[in-house]
Protein backbone atom coordinates (compact mmCIF):
# COMPACT_ATOMS: atom_id res chain seq x y z
CA UNK A 1 0.00 0.00 0.00
CA UNK A 2 1.82 3.13 -1.21
CA UNK A 3 0.50 6.73 -0.13
CA UNK A 4 0.83 10.24 -2.29
CA UNK A 5 3.28 12.87 -1.44
CA UNK A 6 3.33 16.55 -2.60
CA UNK A 7 6.10 18.93 -2.40
CA UNK A 8 6.40 22.50 -2.85
CA UNK A 9 5.54 25.69 -1.80
CA UNK A 10 3.22 25.83 1.66
CA UNK A 11 0.98 28.20 -0.69
CA UNK A 12 0.48 25.76 -3.31
CA UNK A 13 0.18 22.32 -2.05
CA UNK A 14 -1.56 22.75 1.54
CA UNK A 15 -5.29 22.51 -0.34
CA UNK A 16 -4.18 18.53 -1.90
CA UNK A 17 -3.84 17.79 2.29
CA UNK A 18 -7.89 17.96 2.20
CA UNK A 19 -8.13 15.15 -0.24
CA UNK A 20 -5.96 12.62 1.03
CA UNK A 21 -2.60 13.38 -0.22
CA UNK A 22 0.60 14.10 2.13
CA UNK A 23 1.70 17.85 2.00
CA UNK A 24 5.41 18.49 2.79
CA UNK A 25 5.88 22.40 2.47
CA UNK A 26 9.34 22.84 1.62
CA UNK A 27 11.10 25.88 -0.32
CA UNK A 28 14.74 25.24 0.49
CA UNK A 29 16.57 22.92 -2.13
CA UNK A 30 18.84 21.44 0.06
CA UNK A 31 15.94 20.32 2.36
CA UNK A 32 13.67 19.27 -0.19
CA UNK A 33 16.65 17.13 -2.03
CA UNK A 34 16.82 15.15 1.24
CA UNK A 35 13.33 14.82 1.90
CA UNK A 36 12.72 13.86 -1.68
CA UNK A 37 15.58 11.16 -0.81
CA UNK A 38 13.37 9.68 2.46
CA UNK A 39 9.94 10.00 0.89
CA UNK A 40 11.56 8.11 -2.47
CA UNK A 41 12.95 5.51 -0.80
CA UNK A 42 10.18 5.35 2.00
CA UNK A 43 6.52 4.13 0.94
CA UNK A 44 5.44 6.64 -1.75
CA UNK A 45 4.87 5.69 -5.04
CA UNK A 46 3.97 9.02 -6.64
CA UNK A 47 5.12 12.46 -5.66
CA UNK A 48 4.20 15.62 -7.01
CA UNK A 49 6.43 18.39 -7.00
CA UNK A 50 5.78 22.02 -8.00
CA UNK A 51 7.74 23.26 -11.19
CA UNK A 52 9.08 26.08 -9.19
CA UNK A 53 11.15 23.67 -6.29
CA UNK A 54 11.40 21.21 -9.55
CA UNK A 55 13.71 23.45 -11.20
CA UNK A 56 15.99 23.24 -8.03
CA UNK A 57 16.28 19.23 -8.04
CA UNK A 58 16.62 18.55 -11.33
CA UNK A 59 20.12 15.95 -10.41
CA UNK A 60 17.80 14.57 -7.59
CA UNK A 61 14.82 14.14 -9.95
CA UNK A 62 16.77 12.45 -12.93
CA UNK A 63 18.21 9.95 -10.26
CA UNK A 64 14.75 8.52 -10.32
CA UNK A 65 13.47 8.63 -13.74
CA UNK A 66 14.92 5.36 -14.46
CA UNK A 67 13.08 3.79 -11.54
CA UNK A 68 9.94 2.08 -11.71
CA UNK A 69 8.80 3.81 -8.75
CA UNK A 70 8.23 6.11 -7.67
CA UNK A 71 6.97 8.39 -10.17
CA UNK A 72 7.93 12.03 -9.59
CA UNK A 73 5.70 14.30 -11.01
CA UNK A 74 6.13 18.13 -12.17
CA UNK A 75 2.68 20.16 -11.34
CA UNK A 76 2.37 23.97 -11.74
CA UNK A 77 2.66 26.04 -8.37
CA UNK A 78 0.83 28.85 -6.93
CA UNK A 79 3.12 31.65 -9.38
CA UNK A 80 1.68 29.97 -12.69
CA UNK A 81 2.72 27.81 -15.15
CA UNK A 82 6.27 28.22 -15.87
CA UNK A 83 6.24 25.16 -19.20
CA UNK A 84 8.83 22.55 -16.53
CA UNK A 85 6.12 19.91 -16.73
CA UNK A 86 5.49 19.51 -20.27
CA UNK A 87 9.27 20.30 -21.15
CA UNK A 88 9.83 16.99 -19.30
CA UNK A 89 7.32 15.16 -21.82
CA UNK A 90 9.03 16.69 -24.67
CA UNK A 91 12.27 15.34 -23.20
CA UNK A 92 11.23 12.24 -23.15
CA UNK A 93 9.92 12.21 -26.69
CA UNK A 94 13.65 13.51 -27.69
CA UNK A 95 15.14 10.67 -25.88
CA UNK A 96 13.03 7.99 -27.66
CA UNK A 97 12.37 9.55 -31.18
CA UNK A 98 15.78 11.63 -31.13
CA UNK A 99 13.91 14.90 -31.91
CA UNK A 100 10.68 16.00 -31.19
CA UNK A 101 7.97 15.26 -33.50
CA UNK A 102 5.08 15.84 -31.03
CA UNK A 103 5.09 19.38 -30.24
CA UNK A 104 7.24 20.79 -32.79
CA UNK A 105 4.66 23.37 -33.77
CA UNK A 106 4.42 24.78 -30.11
CA UNK B 1 36.72 -3.39 -40.83
CA UNK B 2 38.00 -7.33 -40.10
CA UNK B 3 39.25 -7.61 -37.22
CA UNK B 4 43.14 -7.82 -37.39
CA UNK B 5 43.64 -10.95 -35.07
CA UNK B 6 41.59 -14.10 -36.35
CA UNK B 7 43.20 -17.78 -36.43
CA UNK B 8 41.88 -18.70 -40.63
CA UNK B 9 40.93 -22.25 -39.48
CA UNK B 10 37.43 -24.01 -40.25
CA UNK B 11 37.11 -24.19 -36.35
CA UNK B 12 37.30 -20.66 -35.95
CA UNK B 13 35.08 -20.12 -39.65
CA UNK B 14 32.46 -22.40 -38.09
CA UNK B 15 32.23 -20.30 -34.93
CA UNK B 16 31.83 -16.86 -36.73
CA UNK B 17 29.08 -17.49 -38.59
CA UNK B 18 27.29 -18.93 -35.85
CA UNK B 19 28.14 -15.50 -34.16
CA UNK B 20 26.56 -14.51 -37.45
CA UNK B 21 23.70 -16.44 -37.45
CA UNK B 22 22.83 -15.14 -33.72
CA UNK B 23 23.63 -11.98 -34.17
CA UNK B 24 21.40 -11.54 -37.65
CA UNK B 25 18.63 -13.03 -35.94
CA UNK B 26 19.01 -10.82 -32.66
CA UNK B 27 19.47 -8.07 -34.65
CA UNK B 28 15.67 -8.25 -36.60
CA UNK B 29 13.86 -8.88 -32.74
CA UNK B 30 15.85 -5.84 -31.27
CA UNK B 31 14.36 -4.16 -34.62
CA UNK B 32 10.77 -5.41 -34.04
CA UNK B 33 10.77 -4.68 -30.40
CA UNK B 34 12.26 -0.90 -31.18
CA UNK B 35 9.45 -0.59 -33.54
CA UNK B 36 6.39 -1.53 -31.79
CA UNK B 37 7.96 0.33 -28.51
CA UNK B 38 7.87 3.23 -30.63
CA UNK B 39 4.53 2.88 -31.53
CA UNK B 40 3.34 1.89 -28.32
CA UNK B 41 5.19 5.13 -26.85
CA UNK B 42 3.70 7.41 -29.64
CA UNK B 43 0.62 6.58 -28.48
CA UNK B 44 1.11 6.86 -24.52
CA UNK B 45 3.09 10.37 -25.18
CA UNK B 46 0.10 12.06 -26.73
CA UNK B 47 -2.09 11.02 -23.64
CA UNK B 48 -0.02 12.18 -21.60
CA UNK B 49 0.41 15.36 -23.71
CA UNK B 50 -2.98 16.26 -23.49
CA UNK B 51 -3.57 14.58 -19.93
CA UNK B 52 -0.68 16.99 -18.83
CA UNK B 53 -2.80 19.91 -20.58
CA UNK B 54 -5.86 18.81 -18.81
CA UNK B 55 -4.40 18.79 -16.03
CA UNK B 56 -2.68 21.90 -15.47
CA UNK B 57 -5.52 23.72 -16.51
CA UNK B 58 -7.62 22.66 -13.59
CA UNK B 59 -4.84 22.61 -11.43
CA UNK B 60 -4.70 26.65 -12.34
CA UNK B 61 -8.27 26.71 -11.02
CA UNK B 62 -7.48 25.39 -8.10
CA UNK B 63 -5.15 27.25 -6.84
CA UNK B 64 -7.39 30.45 -7.83
CA UNK B 65 -9.96 28.94 -6.33
CA UNK B 66 -7.66 28.40 -2.93
CA UNK B 67 -6.76 32.02 -3.64
CA UNK B 68 -10.09 32.97 -3.01
CA UNK B 69 -10.87 30.99 -0.23
CA UNK B 70 -7.88 32.16 1.51
CA UNK B 71 -8.81 35.92 0.80
CA UNK B 72 -12.56 35.03 2.37
CA UNK B 73 -10.79 33.89 5.53
CA UNK B 74 -8.39 34.52 7.96
CA UNK B 75 -5.28 32.25 8.01
CA UNK B 76 -5.72 30.62 11.06
CA UNK B 77 -9.22 29.50 10.27
CA UNK B 78 -7.90 28.32 7.16
CA UNK B 79 -5.03 26.59 8.56
CA UNK B 80 -7.40 24.78 11.43
CA UNK B 81 -9.48 23.82 8.56
CA UNK B 82 -7.06 21.78 6.44
CA UNK B 83 -5.37 20.86 9.55
CA UNK B 84 -6.81 17.33 10.19
CA UNK B 85 -7.79 16.13 7.11
CA UNK B 86 -10.26 13.12 7.19
CA UNK B 87 -9.78 11.53 3.80
CA UNK B 88 -6.74 9.75 3.06
CA UNK B 89 -5.77 8.10 -0.55
CA UNK B 90 -4.05 4.95 -0.80
CA UNK B 91 -2.61 3.74 -3.93
CA UNK B 92 -1.75 0.09 -5.10
CA UNK B 93 0.43 -0.46 -7.81
CA UNK B 94 1.02 -3.59 -10.12
CA UNK B 95 3.32 -4.05 -12.88
CA UNK B 96 2.33 -4.19 -16.06
CA UNK B 97 4.86 -5.78 -18.89
CA UNK B 98 4.97 -3.73 -21.83
CA UNK B 99 7.90 -5.18 -24.24
CA UNK B 100 9.76 -6.67 -21.15
CA UNK B 101 9.35 -2.95 -20.03
CA UNK B 102 7.87 -2.74 -16.73
CA UNK B 103 5.56 0.22 -15.95
CA UNK B 104 3.17 1.44 -12.84
CA UNK B 105 -0.26 0.85 -13.18
CA UNK B 106 -2.02 2.96 -10.00
CA UNK B 107 -5.33 1.83 -9.09
CA UNK B 108 -6.21 4.39 -5.85
CA UNK B 109 -8.51 3.44 -3.28
CA UNK B 110 -9.25 6.13 -0.46
CA UNK B 111 -9.81 5.43 3.25
CA UNK B 112 -13.76 6.40 3.37
CA UNK B 113 -15.82 5.59 0.46
CA UNK B 114 -17.81 8.97 1.30
CA UNK B 115 -17.21 11.70 -1.21
CA UNK B 116 -18.21 13.84 1.44
CA UNK B 117 -15.33 13.07 3.83
CA UNK B 118 -13.00 16.06 1.62
CA UNK B 119 -14.14 18.90 3.71
CA UNK B 120 -12.38 18.34 7.06
CA UNK B 121 -13.96 20.84 8.84
CA UNK B 122 -17.02 22.28 10.08
CA UNK B 123 -18.57 24.25 7.63
CA UNK B 124 -19.78 27.25 10.19
CA UNK B 125 -16.55 29.18 10.43
CA UNK B 126 -15.24 28.61 6.56
CA UNK B 127 -15.93 30.42 3.80
CA UNK B 128 -17.59 28.79 1.02
CA UNK B 129 -14.91 29.44 -1.64
CA UNK B 130 -13.04 27.03 0.49
CA UNK B 131 -15.71 24.43 -0.15
CA UNK B 132 -15.41 25.01 -3.96
CA UNK B 133 -11.53 25.01 -3.76
CA UNK B 134 -11.28 21.55 -1.96
CA UNK B 135 -14.10 20.00 -4.20
CA UNK B 136 -12.22 21.33 -7.19
CA UNK B 137 -9.34 19.23 -5.84
CA UNK B 138 -10.64 16.31 -5.34
CA UNK B 139 -12.32 16.62 -8.93
CA UNK B 140 -8.95 16.50 -10.79
CA UNK B 141 -7.50 13.68 -8.64
CA UNK B 142 -8.08 10.82 -10.96
CA UNK B 143 -6.68 12.81 -13.63
CA UNK B 144 -3.63 13.82 -11.65
CA UNK B 145 -2.78 9.83 -10.50
CA UNK B 146 -3.37 8.71 -14.26
CA UNK B 147 -0.92 12.12 -15.59
CA UNK B 148 1.38 10.06 -13.09
CA UNK B 149 1.11 7.14 -14.50
CA UNK B 150 1.27 7.57 -17.75
CA UNK B 151 4.17 10.30 -17.38
CA UNK B 152 5.99 7.66 -15.55
CA UNK B 153 5.13 4.93 -18.41
CA UNK B 154 6.55 7.11 -20.90
CA UNK B 155 9.48 8.14 -18.90
CA UNK B 156 10.51 4.39 -18.72
CA UNK B 157 9.76 3.35 -22.43
CA UNK B 158 11.83 6.15 -23.74
CA UNK B 159 14.63 4.95 -21.47
CA UNK B 160 13.94 1.73 -22.99
CA UNK B 161 13.37 2.41 -27.00
CA UNK B 162 17.05 4.71 -26.26
CA UNK B 163 18.68 1.72 -25.43
CA UNK B 164 17.54 -0.40 -27.94
CA UNK B 165 18.20 1.85 -30.37
CA UNK B 166 21.87 1.90 -29.37
CA UNK B 167 21.81 -2.08 -29.73
CA UNK B 168 20.20 -2.29 -32.81
CA UNK B 169 22.76 0.15 -34.07
CA UNK B 170 25.64 -1.98 -32.76
CA UNK B 171 24.53 -4.80 -34.03
CA UNK B 172 23.74 -3.29 -37.54
CA UNK B 173 26.93 -1.02 -38.23
CA UNK B 174 29.49 -2.70 -36.32
CA UNK B 175 29.03 -6.31 -35.28
CA UNK B 176 27.64 -7.59 -38.08
CA UNK B 177 29.88 -5.90 -41.03
CA UNK B 178 32.61 -7.15 -38.55
CA UNK B 179 31.67 -10.70 -38.30
CA UNK B 180 31.31 -10.72 -42.33
CA UNK B 181 34.16 -9.12 -43.18
CA UNK B 182 35.97 -11.77 -40.97
CA UNK B 183 33.89 -14.63 -42.32
CA UNK B 184 34.90 -13.23 -45.64
CA UNK B 185 38.99 -13.04 -44.76
CA UNK B 186 39.10 -16.76 -43.62
CA UNK B 187 36.93 -18.26 -46.58
CA UNK B 188 39.57 -16.77 -48.82
CA UNK B 189 42.65 -17.62 -46.69
CA UNK B 190 41.37 -21.22 -47.06
CA UNK B 191 40.24 -21.20 -50.69
CA UNK B 192 43.99 -19.85 -51.07
CA UNK B 193 45.76 -22.71 -48.91
CA UNK B 194 43.53 -25.50 -51.02
CA UNK B 195 44.87 -23.45 -53.81
CA UNK B 196 48.48 -23.63 -53.07
CA UNK B 197 48.10 -27.46 -51.83
CA UNK B 198 46.86 -28.35 -55.04
CA UNK B 199 49.16 -27.05 -57.18
CA UNK B 200 51.78 -28.11 -54.65
CA UNK B 201 50.32 -31.92 -55.14
CA UNK B 202 50.41 -31.58 -59.19
CA UNK B 203 54.04 -30.51 -59.10
CA UNK B 204 54.76 -33.99 -56.87
CA UNK B 205 53.36 -35.73 -59.04
CA UNK B 206 54.97 -34.88 -61.96
CA UNK B 207 57.96 -35.03 -60.22
CA UNK B 208 57.20 -38.74 -59.41
CA UNK B 209 56.31 -39.57 -62.79
CA UNK B 210 59.45 -38.10 -63.87
CA UNK B 211 61.40 -40.31 -61.76
CA UNK B 212 59.37 -43.34 -62.35
CA UNK B 213 59.52 -43.54 -65.72
CA UNK B 214 62.46 -40.60 -66.76
CA UNK B 215 60.41 -38.88 -69.67
CA UNK B 216 62.80 -36.03 -70.04
CA UNK B 217 65.35 -38.63 -70.75
CA UNK B 218 62.93 -40.33 -73.16
CA UNK B 219 62.16 -36.96 -74.38
CA UNK B 220 65.65 -36.30 -75.91
CA UNK B 221 66.62 -39.27 -77.55
CA UNK B 222 63.07 -38.71 -79.14
CA UNK B 223 64.58 -35.50 -80.51
CA UNK B 224 67.45 -36.75 -81.33
CA UNK B 225 65.85 -39.42 -83.53
CA UNK B 226 63.86 -36.93 -85.11
CA UNK B 227 67.18 -34.67 -86.35
CA UNK B 228 68.84 -37.82 -87.80
CA UNK B 229 65.35 -38.92 -89.44
CA UNK B 230 65.30 -35.38 -91.37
Amino acid sequence: MYKIAVMGDRDSIYGFAAVGLEPFPITDADEAASKLRELADGNYAVIYITEALAAKLEKEINHYSERMLPAIILIPGISGNTGKGIQAVKRSVEQAVGSDIIFGNE
Amino acid sequence: MAQTQVNPTRMELTRLKNKLRTAQRGHKLLKDKRDELMRQFLDLVRVNKSLREKVEASIKDCNRNFVLAKAGMNAEGLNVALMAPKQEVYLESSKKNVMSVEVPEFTYKTRTSDTNDIYSYGFAFTSSDLDGAVKSIADILPDMLRLAECEKSCQLMATEIEKTRRRVNALEHVMIPQTQESIRYITMKLDEAERSTQTRLMKVKDMMLEQAHSYSEKEDTMAEHHIEIE
